[in-house]
């Protein structure tokens, strides 16, 4: 692709043909404001916090969106530009119900640092008439609250964009607009799977997380209880964003001790469910395959997929993988093996998982997830729930010493941590796999060619005696839409499919710290913590999950063999047909 | 399927008769009973009008003898339903269904018109002239409104009497489309929807790798301005002109699919499009292969639900794809990503009509009528405070003063014209200081106002012009899609000042925050829609500043309109204590003894104005 030369601000600068001025502006170093655009998930210039001047031009351009031509002569920063800047976010605020101090995104909201930025003095400038709103706190997941939304669209743009489902959009029109469902169904009765991608899009606190710290504080407080915790993979790579840590650091040690320091009284890993979720899909695979069962299989670690399937997909339900996700494997586990080895009533236990997801706070709740007779698992939080549970104790995140985890369920492998990443679970699935079906040693760990962010990846793989196996990753689940259409036309065929809802995979979670859409135009953040995830993986010495020794002392002494009846109880759940939108 | 050849002899054999109507010496082989048939007159029965002739025809044995036409729109709508006898050429006005009968025995049967019921035109003077005289008619140039009113829009042989299809015919087996083009180009012909954009260049930029891309032809039948209906007037009076248009532009640019998006609240037009539609289909003059020159083409409707903004034409693809109709930023720009992201044209109704004549007759025919940068006519639909309520048809360049006093009749009443609306909620007023202005594209930007599609709602003294902004700008609140920040709360903010200005609230600092936020919406809105909305605000304010002033200092509504300034009271003098306005208080605030002078309770008064309709005696006094 050609350059183009442009000047900016009196800088000049080259960029590749089709940039926008708002990206050629960031290559001359400059930052232009904006509020309602997200790349490639919401770019309609509706703010118009980013206008500018090129000379030549009619009218003030939209430079999120408006593409540079050789010779632009462009300004960013012009008196004029901010005095307009400033009144775009009076008028927002008029519309807004400025409780910022009762906000939990207070410190962390793009209108507030946007306000201050610009100086915004006057509040109450353009005072008038606010909308009415009600708070749909319907969904277990999801909370929405329209008093904050500033109309932005980024939730709409990341639900029918990314998602590919579009539960939410724009009712009414214009003062009286507002985001809504369809026919204003609660949210709970849509199609919404409740990722959460709405909840990272937002620049405000319209949307958030169910909150579920209070119920386990009081769990912890409580001493007759015994809690137990379990953190995902992704979580040590952006659980550090809340305290201001590099982009995707791994963050595992300071996050185990600050649970520990919270009063949890045993600090396990998702990891070790996870590997035991690989054991279990891969023998599933390997079932599968060699004896004629329904293929693609589909991976089932994701709940917001699952849910989408049940809606959108419903005759693709025997596709699905039956093992249940690492989560809830973990849980089942500990409510059973370990409450009896430990000679812990199942009562007693509370326990608890930190998830970079908000799906999860739904797939807790699911029919068919109770191995022993009661919920597998009782709270799930999310990312950004537990930063707050730290930052509320009083603990100095940043500076603290790394701790360990309690045995005997702390022990993953390196396949279990990339479980975070899209395409994470299909190489830990093939380690295990092609290793079982060849019988020989793999040497080669990496199936490099499933890694990466691109929305849907395909490779294929010779292992004998049984011949090519096809496989397909597909993360974001209007990806997944277009994979699984191409499977149902006949188009493709594949032996194996990982399907992730959030796009990136787990790391970019609908549970993770929000990211400044300043930082995400700009930085990939889901391959930045990808990186953090392979890096343990390359660090850790154990890379299949078959070889985690606890994973094989479990099944000796509890489940037998991989796939075992004791294990598909425990291990394996079922699925239910849904309707988009309820009763309609 | 028909061949050109099959269409010149239609016109033959049909055209001698046809042109009767449009002053041809032809004798006539029967009684031609033009009835309107567009929604004004419809809606005042000329359906069962025309019932009323048919069956009076049968009776007579007379069906072959007597042609009852119905018609699109003849103009005056204030005088509908409107009928049009040939030959003779005699108007009739406000014909009621039973009114046909009279008409029948004497003039259709006796030869004599029923002079009663003729077309008068009144005067400001307040006498009649007879319609031969009036200058609605005789000052009119139809160009666009050609066919309107004189043929039936339901056959399309009438259209091809009218050399229909014949520009299509030129343009397939004599032209290039790059000739097309030029033609367009040289014709100087602008959008008539508004913005006034050169069509032919609109066409060149969508004209590059024809036969490998998809491209669409798009009609804006989405007719919105409050007071404006030359559209939906043409739809329903000369349908096929349109759909010759887009056939022609298709060739031009390599399109051979287009879509008219037409309001849904538009059904006799739609019926009427549907109705044409398939005729051109049957004649083969749309579909496949037209007149056997390879050349594909066919028109779909799209309905809209009536949203304002569907106008602005990124809104109004967005809105056929089937999406909530909101716009998008440009570039990209239709021509290069339009309709379903290919290439696209838009063009409005009228500027359409206007196009198979400039085919036909040529570039220059049509550059030499018009202004130095505005060419052609014009069509403005005149409402508000104007005796001739209608469509109207004139040059480019005409004057307001021409337009409203000449052919529009004056202002009723005896009353002073105060200003003139044009461009809808879009536009700004154009005030009496401007009365001589001449009308075109430029000449009205240059004083705050527009174009516009050409509503032209006259204003009187009775009008406030803080009221009528605050109606534009209501109109345009709810009409913002609510998609850009500027236009979705800072027209609300502009409305709930202009509110308080007109209670009396307001403040000198209100004013200022007014033309401050008018700017601002103006330079950073999204779309046309919040560019323009503040312009009815900025031209009143300009033009009529005193009054807002009136409002915000003395608390005073100089036309005495908005309510929460008046009050009404009773002159003890001329009170004769009759008691009428007292019993027909809704709010029971008048109170007095019987012969006796009245008071009105100002703090029960609802400010409805009944008393006064109802004072026999002129006592009853609003200030």
């Amino acid at each position: 692709m050609a350059d183009i030369k442009l000047t900016v601000d009196n800088i000049e600068v080259t960029v590749p043909e089709g940039s926008t001025l708002l990206e050629a502006a960031r290559a001359a170093g400059i930052e232009i404001p904006t509020l309602c655009f997200l790349k490639d998930i919401n770019e309609i210039g509706a703010c118009r916090m980013c206008v500018c001047e090129v000379e030549g031009a009619r009218s003030l351009v939209t430079s999120c969106v408006y593409p540079v031509t050789e010779g632009m002569v462009a300004h960013t920063n012009s008196e004029r530009v901010k005095e307009y800047r400033r009144k775009t976010l009076q008028l927002i605020l008029s519309d807004h119900n400025q409780d910022c101090l009762g906000c939990s995104r207070s410190e962390n909201c793009e209108l507030q640092a946007m306000c201050k930025k610009y100086g915004v003095d006057d509040t109450q400038y353009y005072a008038g008439k606010r909308n009415e709103s009600v708070i749909d706190d319907s969904s277990v997941s999801i909370v929405r609250d329209n008093s904050k939304c500033i109309l932005c669209r980024r939730c709409v743009g990341a639900c029918i964009n990314s998602q590919g489902i579009g539960v939410i959009g724009a009712n009414e029109r214009g003062f009286d607009t507002y985001i809504g469902t369809a026919f204003d169904l609660p949210l709970a009765e849509t199609s919404c799977v409740n990722c959460g991608q709405c909840i990272t899009a937002c620049p405000v606190g319209a949307l958030y997380e169910k909150d579920s710290t209070a119920a386990v504080k009081a769990a912890i407080a409580d001493p007759d209880k015994v809690v137990v915790i379990q953190p995902a993979p992704s979580v040590r790579v952006g659980l550090g964003d809340c305290f201001g840590m590099p982009l995707g650091e791994n963050v595992e040690g300071k996050m185990i001790e600050a649970l520990r320091r919270l009063g949890f009284d045993k600090v396990f890993d998702t990891n070790f469910g996870a590997d035991l979720t690989i054991v279990e899909e891969a023998t599933e695979l390997i079932h599968r395959v060699t004896t004629g069962g329904t293929l693609p299989m589909i991976t089932s670690c994701s709940p917001g997929w699952i849910k989408f399937c049940e809606h959108n997909y419903p005759d693709m339900i025997p596709n699905l993988s039956t093992c249940k996700s690492p989560q809830q494997m973990f849980g089942a586990v500990i409510k059973t093996y370990y409450a009896e080895k430990m000679g812990i009533p199942v009562d007693k236990i509370v326990s608890v998982s930190v998830m970079p997801c908000t799906a999860k706070k739904f797939e807790i709740g699911r029919e068919d997830q109770s191995a022993a007779g009661v919920p597998d698992l009782d709270y799930a939080l999310t990312t950004r729930e537990l930063g707050r549970m730290i930052s509320e104790a009083g603990i100095d995140f940043v500076n603290l010493p790394d701790g360990e985890y309690d045995n005997p369920l702390g022990e993953y492998t390196g396949a279990a941590v990339i479980f975070g990443a899209t395409g994470g679970v299909m190489e830990a699935a093939l380690r295990t796999a092609v290793e079982k079906i060849s019988g020989k040693e793999l040497t080669e760990l990496n199936f490099t060619d499933v890694r990466g962010v691109e929305g849907i990846k395909e490779a294929s793989y010779n292992v004998e005696p049984i011949g090519e196996v096809r496989v397909a990753v597909a993360s974001g689940l209007a990806n997944a839409r277009k994979l699984l259409d191409m499977v149902k036309s006949g188009e493709k065929d594949y032996h194996f499919i990982e399907i992730m809802a959030c796009p990136g995979g787990c790391v970019n979670g609908g549970g993770q710290p929000h990211v400044p859409s300043k930082v995400r135009n700009a930085v990939d953040v889901r391959a930045v913590r990808a990186q953090g995830l392979y890096d343990i993986d390359e660090a850790c010495t154990i890379r299949k999950s078959h070889e985690n020794p606890m994973i094989i002392k479990l099944y000796d002494e509890w489940y037998g063999e991989f796939g075992s009846e004791k294990a598909h109880h425990a291990l394996h759940t079922s699925y239910v047909p849904r309707v988009i939108n309820k009763d309609l | 399927m028909k061949t050109i050849q099959d269409l010149k002899d239609i016109k033959n054999q049909k055209g001698a008769q046809v042109d009767i109507r449009f002053g041809g010496d032809a004798e006539a082989e029967k009684t031609y009973i033009l009835c309107c048939a567009g929604t004004g007159c419809t809606s005042s029965h000329s359906q069962d009008l025309m019932a009323n002739f048919r069956k009076l025809a049968e009776e007579a044995g007379m069906s072959d003898k007597v042609e009852i036409i119905p018609t699109g729109c003849q103009g005056l709508c204030a005088k509908g339903p409107v009928v049009v006898v040939y030959p003779g050429d005699v108007h009739y006005q406000l014909v009621t269904p039973d009114m046909a009968q009279r008409i029948w025995d004497e003039h259709i049967v006796g030869g004599t018109p029923v002079s009663e019921y003729l077309m008068k035109e009144e005067t400001t003077s307040g006498e009649d002239i007879p319609f031969e005289e009036s200058s609605f008619y005789n000052d009119q140039v139809r160009l666009a409104l050609r066919n309107c009113g004189k043929i039936d829009p339901e056959n399309i042989d009438e259209y091809i009497a009218r050399e229909g299809y014949q520009a299509i015919a030129k343009a397939l087996t004599e032209m290039t489309p790059d000739e097309v083009i030029q033609v367009m180009i040289d014709s100087g012909l602008r959008g008539r929807g508004g913005a006034g954009f050169p069509t032919g260049k609109k066409w060149l930029f969508a004209s590059g790798n024809r036969g490998n891309v998809q491209k669409y032809v798009c009609c804006n039948a989405d007719e919105g301005d409050p007071g404006a209906f030359m559209d939906r007037s043409i739809l329903e009076g000369d349908p096929h002109s349109v759909i010759e248009a887009m056939s022609i532009a298709g060739y031009a640019i390599g399109a051979n699919q287009g879509y008219i998006y037409v309001r849904a609240e538009y059904p006799i037009a739609i019926d009427r499009l549907e109705i044409a539609l398939k005729q051109a289909r049957e004649y083969g003059v749309l579909g496949k292969n037209i007149f056997g020159t390879g050349f594909d083409f066919d028109i779909d409707l799209r309905l809209g639900a009536g949203a304002f903004v569907c106008g602005e034409e990124t809104a109004l693809m967005t809105s056929i794809e089937g999406n909530r109709g909101e716009p998008h930023p440009r570039p990209p720009f239709p021509a290069v990503k339009g309709l379903f992201q290919s290439p696209t044209i838009l063009n409005n109704v009228e500027t359409y009509a206007n196009i198979p004549q400039i085919i036909l007759k040529g570039a220059d025919w049509f550059n030499c009528s018009g202004t130095e940068t505005s060419k052609g006519t014009k069509v403005f639909a005149l409402g508000g405070k104007i005796n001739n309520t209608g469509l109207v048809e004139v040059p480019m360049g005409a004057t307001l003063r021409h337009v409203v006093e000449d052919i529009g009749g004056g202002v009723p009443n005896g009353k002073k014209f105060k200003a003139a609306q044009t461009g809808g909620p879009s536009g700004g007023c154009i005030p009496a200081d401007y009365y001589d202005i001449p009308m075109d594209y430029e000449n009205l930007s240059s004083i705050g106002c527009m174009m516009g599609s050409g509503g032209l709602i006259v204003l009187d003294e009775d009008d406030c012009m803080v009221d009528i902004a605050k109606f534009f700008l209501g109109f345009t609140v709810s009409e913002s899609c609510g998609k850009c920040t500027p236009c979705r709360i800072g027209t609300k903010r502009m409305l709930e000042i202009l509110e308080k200005i007109s209670e009396g609230k307001g403040t000198m600092e209100d004013l200022d925050k007014l033309e401050e936020l008018a700017k601002y919406i103006k330079a950073n809105s999204l779309c046309g829609l919040g560019q323009t909305a503040p312009n009815p605000v900025l031209a009143t304010i300009n033009f009529f500043r005193d009054e807002y002033i009136a409002h915000i200092k003395e608390k005073r509504c100089p036309a005495g309109v908005c309510k929460a300034l008046l009050s009404y009271t009773i002159d003890a003098d001329k009170c004769k204590g009759c008691t009428l306005c007292a019993r027909n208080c809704p709010a029971g605030a008048i109170s007095g003894e019987v012969r006796g002078a009245h008071v009105i309770d100002t703090e029960k008064c609802i400010k409805c104005g009944v008393c006064m309709d109802n004072c026999k005696f002129g006592a009853i006094y609003k200030k």
